[in-house]
């Protein structure tokens, strides 16, 4: 089902998926859920899938190191929690960036009232600062076409509304952030039409891949989106392929749209390059295609305050998604604070530094720790989580073996991590695993945990090499895993929680 | 431009209608009682700026929600990644309470049933993707507030059909006009979804009645379709013959656990009744767990801010400040409605009698040139050029018949209030120009010392949007 799922599963449209499950529904259920519309009787929210098992057996058994040091490991949350301390200590210490405060207090009535979606001046300057900041001031952002968003989730669900009509489709370079099914398709009727990207090149997008996605699209194509740096894999474009980019689209009349969420999040010799740079070197570009989402829920670690910005180089398009954003403001209170923290120069450099470092720490820790243990992973400079690759370690090389792989990796190493077919990769056996989430030592844990799986499929395939000398037959890299109580767990499992659980660094009491 | 979606190139989101336009005018000259005393005074903006005194001193009470600390801790951390759809459960909490006792605790909301949205504005666009598909129509009584226009339907595909309010009756809802309204869809070829009303009601400003919600109910349920109260001014009623709200309805027929129980879906905000529009606090609220559930996880486009949360939830469990804030607002509002009403009666000029909201929904018909909304368009484009006051024409709320006005009070001072009605009055007696600002400077000299604090302070923007209800 899985590998089914993975080959139509972006070219179906999604009121045909919808109609389905619409089938089910009536037939299951009574009368009533006729009453909804198909979009809310059917999976378009994409959270049936198998996939949301991981989560279910993280929320069932968390780890805590004192509490439930046999928990399961958060390893599938791709958030930056290193640098929480420098932001405590700094709203500690400016009082005056809360409206709450007595210091602050005497601004509250007028950020209370305040619902304009050309957002806070200041707020706009602040961030346009920052993004200026975090592309080594290589580039200048007019703090005019700064336009807010219910997160980079709402600016990206917002950019579809803009550019597509229902049915059209969007170009996306597998493997991707598994939530562009949702975010892109649900409730506009965008399909995503998958440009396959491999391995044997450490799956960079060539040309030659995004023609032959665009020539057998069997819906009409308005652009193409690139998550750079890129979710899942970490990695960073490099200048010409930027450029081609640009240039595909351009030639074909169609809009570029680049996901810029993890910008800061390099680490090490690697560089971010903007697009917002590459068109500065590229005199006839079509600047009304072009289209820049951001977020600082990934560089500044504040998913919570729902901070997502469309950037575009379309008037028309800010002036629309501008009015769309009535439908996802971001708080005035949370413009305010973020205003008066991303002026802070000081702080911010300061944070920029020490988050980048931090990131590279941990990366090295992880990745040495892998290397250690043989095992493989893609080179790449940035995003909080690196693109594992235990290929050698599945039985038969598809996804119904890396579901089975996965299934153990969550329930008996009670590591929560990402499949690749999770993530539309078009080859089975690479797994997303986060490292920005956790503390150092919940990160030894899971490198000990690594470590023992390893040395117990070691024995295993020992076992097996002596099984198989004495039939005198070659021994196989495929390796079998036999490790006893599997659970299974019913697909489509519809887990009762959001996807995105509280944070396993801090277990909240709020 | 053929690069861009049909959306986007279209007009659905409404902002070429004059009640904008009134707004730009404002913006190009707005009212300041030092810097600008003869600019115009924005009466077309539903906000309560009456009580945000009540709210700050809380703040001075409970620093360690202010300062985001628990027990002495910073929890500022956890806030800053709490992002889980479901929402802080002290908060969902505290928000249901909040709503309990906005009716009187005549009804309970459950916290399992409560989704939050960025904003009444998400709340009712999210219950359209989630009840209607593109095509399908609701029925909305007119006069209605101009923003469902893009709400409802804009990104939605969705239809609204006029259910035809008049004033031989107050503009109350009837069951020939339900009916009328319901062929009316049929002829445009349209399946109708369900219905919603506001209620108290955006421009009236009057509460929904019982018969009227019995109707309501008596008919979504023979249509079998549903109904959606959108209720963001409940906190506003400030008369004792209070808010009804379809909920206690439900549990007077005991229709409760029903088919029909399941289809009345309620919307929330504190925008209006604790006047934080910034702050984008929306509310859905439903008795059908595919509608609870389908919402929450559409509201990822739309969550609110993890820190507003927080203070939110401090704020409204706090019962003492609750009860005191709501009785204190409800007096506050009165008290701006009746120097209204009066000092429009003074010149001749009736109100339809209200007992709750921010507005008045006024009554002009006998200075229309002739009946016609071309005649109102003349009038109001006179009351925003030339007597300075920015009001809602009727026709910009689909009202059918011309000559009705929304005018808003509570946001701005009493001062300001006076002045605008010195300038109605002059507009209606008839003087020249030259004499009206003479006297109006008079006027303004002989007034009493104005404390600071009641002034409102306005941030300038250009092309500002009016996110107002």
């Amino acid at each position: 089902k899985s590998q089914q799922n993975n080959n139509n599963y972006n070219l179906l449209n999604p009121f045909e998926e919808t109609r389905g499950a619409k089938m089910v529904a009536l037939t299951a259920e009574k009368q009533d859920h006729n009453l909804l519309s198909r979009m809310a009787a059917g999976d378009g929210h994409g959270e049936n899938s198998a996939y949301f098992d991981g989560w279910k057996a993280y929320e069932e058994n968390p780890f805590h190191p004192i509490d439930r040091p046999d928990g399961v490991i958060q390893m599938g949350l791709a958030e930056n929690q290193l640098c929480g301390d420098l932001m405590r200590k700094w709203v500690l210490e400016h009082p005056e960036a809360s409206i709450c405060t007595a210091e602050g207090v005497n601004q509250f009535s007028d950020i209370a009232i305040f619902q304009d979606y050309h957002g806070l001046p200041e707020f706009r300057q602040a961030v346009a600062k920052f993004m200026e900041k975090t592309r080594n001031n290589k580039v200048k952002f007019d703090p005019d076409r700064i336009v807010m968003s219910g997160g980079a989730t709402g600016a990206h669900e917002t950019v579809a509304f803009c550019l597509a009509n229902p049915g059209d489709g969007f170009l996306v370079p597998t493997p991707y952030y598994p939530g562009f099914d949702r975010d892109l398709r649900w409730r506009t009727g965008v399909n995503l039409v998958p440009v396959t990207c491999h391995s044997s090149n450490g799956f960079k997008i060539t040309v030659e891949a995004l023609d032959a996605a665009y020539e057998n699209a069997r819906v009409p194509v308005k652009g193409l989106l690139i998550t750079n740096p890129s979710n899942p894999l970490g990695t960073t474009l490099d200048r010409d392929c930027l450029k081609s980019l640009v240039k595909f689209t351009n030639d074909k009349g169609i809009h570029l749209i680049a996901d810029e969420i993890y910008a800061a999040t390099t680490f090490g010799e690697s560089e971010f390059i903007s697009v917002a740079e590459v068109i500065e070197e590229i005199p006839d570009c079509n600047r009304d295609l072009i289209h820049i989402v951001y977020s600082l829920s990934k560089d500044m670690g504040l998913p919570g305050l729902r901070i997502g910005i469309i950037y575009s180089y379309n008037n028309r398009v800010v002036q629309i998604a501008r009015k769309m954003s009535s439908f996802g403001l971001v708080s005035s209170q949370t413009q305010h604070l973020i205003a008066k923290m991303l002026s802070d120069k000081d702080f911010v450099d300061e944070f920029i530094r020490k988050s980048k470092l931090r990131l590279a720490e941990r990366h090295a820790e992880l990745t040495t720790g892998l290397d250690g243990l043989g095992i493989g992973w893609l080179k790449a400079g940035a995003g909080l989580f690196i693109w594992m690759d235990l290929r050698n370690l599945l039985k038969t090389a598809t996804f119904d073996s890396e579901m089975e792989l996965w299934r153990v990796i969550v329930h008996k190493v009670k590591l929560n991590v990402s499949p690749g077919g999770s993530c539309h990769c078009h080859e089975p056996g690479w797994f997303r695993v986060c490292f920005a989430n956790m503390d150092h030592q919940t990160m030894e844990t899971a490198l000990e945990r690594i470590r023992v799986f390893t040395s117990q499929i070691e024995e295993e395939s020992l076992k097996l090499t002596k099984q198989m000398a004495k039939k005198k037959k070659c021994w196989q890299s495929s390796l079998r895993l036999s490790f006893k109580d599997t659970r299974r767990f019913e697909e489509g499992f519809f887990s009762p929680h959001s996807p995105v659980p509280p944070s396993p660094l801090v277990r909240a009491q709020i | 431009m053929g690069i861009l979606s049909r959306k986007a190139t279209c007009n659905t989101h409404g902002q070429d209608s004059s009640y904008f336009l009134g707004w730009e005018e404002y913006e190009k000259n707005p009212y300041d009682e030092v810097k600008n005393p003869d600019g115009i005074i924005q009466m077309g903006l539903a906000e309560n700026q009456l009580s945000f005194d009540l709210i700050e001193s809380w703040l001075a009470k409970n620093p360690e929600a202010a300062n985001f600390e628990r027990e002495g801790q910073s929890i500022f951390r956890e806030l800053a990644l709490f992002q889980d759809y479901h929402g802080l459960p002290s908060f969902k909490n505290a928000m249901a309470d909040f709503m309990s006792e906005n009716r009187g605790n005549r009804v309970s909301f459950d916290p399992k049933k409560l989704v939050l949205t960025a904003g009444a504005t998400s709340a009712n666009e999210t219950l359209m993707f989630c009840l209607a598909d593109p095509g399908d129509a609701f029925l909305l009584p007119t006069p209605y507030y101009p923003g469902f226009d893009r709400d409802l339907k804009w990104r939605t595909g969705v239809e609204i059909v006029p259910i035809q309010c008049t004033s031989a009756n107050g503009f109350r809802i009837t069951k020939s006009a339900l009916e009328e309204a319901y062929k009316q869809a049929q002829k445009l070829n349209l399946k109708v979804k369900g219905v919603l009303i506001t209620n108290p009601s955006n421009p009236l400003g009057t509460t929904t009645t019982r018969t009227e919600l019995n109707r309501l109910l008596d008919f979504v349920s023979r249509k079998n379709i549903h109904l959606i109260s959108d209720e963001i001014y409940s906190g506003t009623v400030f008369t004792s013959t209070g808010f009804i709200s379809v909920l206690e309805v439900l549990k007077e027929k005991k229709l409760e656990n029903t088919d029909v129980s399941k289809r009345v879906h309620i919307v929330y905000s504190l925008s209006k009744d604790l006047g934080l529009p910034g702050f984008r606090v929306g509310v859905i609220y439903s008795n059908d767990d595919i509608v609870v559930a389908a919402a929450t996880k559409m509201s990822s486009f739309g969550l609110i801010s993890s820190q507003t949360q927080y203070l939110l939830s401090a704020l409204l469990s706090d019962k003492n400040f609750t009860k005191n804030y709501l009785k204190e607002n409800q007096i506050r509002l009165k008290n701006r409605h009746d120097k209204l009403v009066s000092g429009l009666e003074a010149v001749g000029i009736e109100c339809l009698k209200s007992n709750a909201g921010l507005f008045c929904w006024v009554d002009m018909r006998h200075l229309l040139r002739s009946n016609t909304f071309e005649a109102e368009i003349e009038l109001w484009k006179k009351i925003v050029y030339e007597v300075k006051l920015n009001i809602s024409p009727g026709s910009s709320c689909h009202c059918n018949e011309p000559g009705w006005f929304r005018v808003c009070f509570a946001n701005m001072s009493e001062e300001t209030l006076k002045v605008a009605l010195i300038r109605l009055k002059m507009f209606v007696d008839g003087p020249s120009s030259t004499t009206r600002s003479q006297s109006e400077h008079q006027r303004l000299k002989t007034l009493t010392k104005m404390k600071v604090s009641n002034w409102v302070l306005r941030l300038s923007f250009q092309d500002r949007e009016p996110e107002e209800r």
